[in-house]
């Protein structure tokens, strides 16, 4: 199999569970954030079915030396529990509970394009682009503008 | 608004479906993993493209275009597309979205990176956000619902 027919793959039964488990619906996941309402505890079901298959299967998958259709995993590296995941987390899950809608939840709003779609995708990108723009004017020498990436 | 015991039985709770969708949703991030090598994290798969790096860009587009794929799909099969929210500020909305998009690339990851993945990886970086992302969540949609009156 191609390595990338094997990506788009993967991208399609994620957009699937998504829509099965009904995770699109910002009312259902607001449902289950908003804990004091008519709670939903219909994510909980979700987020406990997935880490049930990464739990077990990454440990199978990570015992090869490379992936199938490439030359080597590409793992997180960082460990620390830093000010950034912290700060990170935190103001992610304000947007979320705002929104109801997380980043995968978010892409699939294209999938079936109303006014929802036109504000939160740009938003999304915005926020992650002003991060980008954030952490480049913070850093030493010349301002790296998206696009202006190199590897060294 | 009645407020009858009936009410509160969890009506629209659905188990079968979250369940399936969560099996569907671990298995994605397994293929990702096993075929490409790749974390199956849909913030920084995003992200990622901002950088334009070349070479980089176009895995990132297929998954992202099979994700929408796969939820049209279902919609088309099964006639069960979001409707959406007539009464919710479009301001709010956004800024909902700016802060999803800085927080999850500021944290390096979401519900699917930190949540599915990570936990899957048992990283207690991923566990730490994990629990914070979702507690600032339950305390937000109080607050946006309860406090404000905005559904």
């Amino acid at each position: 199999m191609n390595k990338y027919v094997s990506v788009a793959i993967s991208g399609f039964v994620f957009g699937l569970g998504l829509a099965v488990a009904g995770m699109t619906h910002a009312s259902k996941v607001l449902g289950f954030l908003d804990v004091t309402g008519d709670w939903d505890a219909s994510l909980l079901l979700v987020l406990g079915g997935a880490v049930a298959v990464t739990a077990i299967a990454f440990r199978l998958v990570l015992r090869r030396k490379a992936p199938v259709l490439e030359g080597t995993f590409r793992l997180p590296t960082a460990e620390d529990i830093d000010q950034p995941l912290i700060l990170g987390a935190l103001i992610f899950g304000v947007g979320w509970g705002i929104s109801g809608y997380c980043p995968g939840p978010g892409i699939a709003l294209l999938a079936a394009p109303s006014w929802e779609t036109w504000v939160f995708v740009p938003a999304v990108l915005s926020g992650a682009l002003l991060h980008r723009l954030f952490m480049a004017s913070r850093a030493d020498g010349p301002i790296a503008l998206p696009g202006s990436e190199r590897s060294l | 608004m009645s407020f009858s015991l009936g009410d509160k039985s969890m009506h629209n709770f659905t188990p079968l479906s979250a369940l399936g969708g969560g099996l569907l949703i671990g298995g994605a991030a397994v293929l990702l993993l096993l075929l490409n090598g790749r974390i199956a994290g849909i913030s920084n798969i995003t992200s990622g493209l901002l950088a334009l790096k070349q070479g980089d860009v176009l895995w990132r587009l297929l998954f992202l275009g099979g994700l929408v794929a796969g939820a049209a799909i279902y919609y088309r099969l099964f006639g069960n597309a979001p409707a959406p929210r007539l009464s919710f500020p479009g301001w709010l909305l956004g800024l909902g979205g700016v802060l999803v998009g800085f927080g999850t690339s500021l944290g390096s990851g979401c519900t699917s990176g930190h949540g599915v993945c990570g936990l899957g990886r048992f990283s207690v970086r991923s566990l730490a956000a994990t629990c914070i992302f979702l507690v600032t969540g339950i305390v937000t949609a109080f607050v946006v619902r309860h406090m404000f009156g905005v559904y």
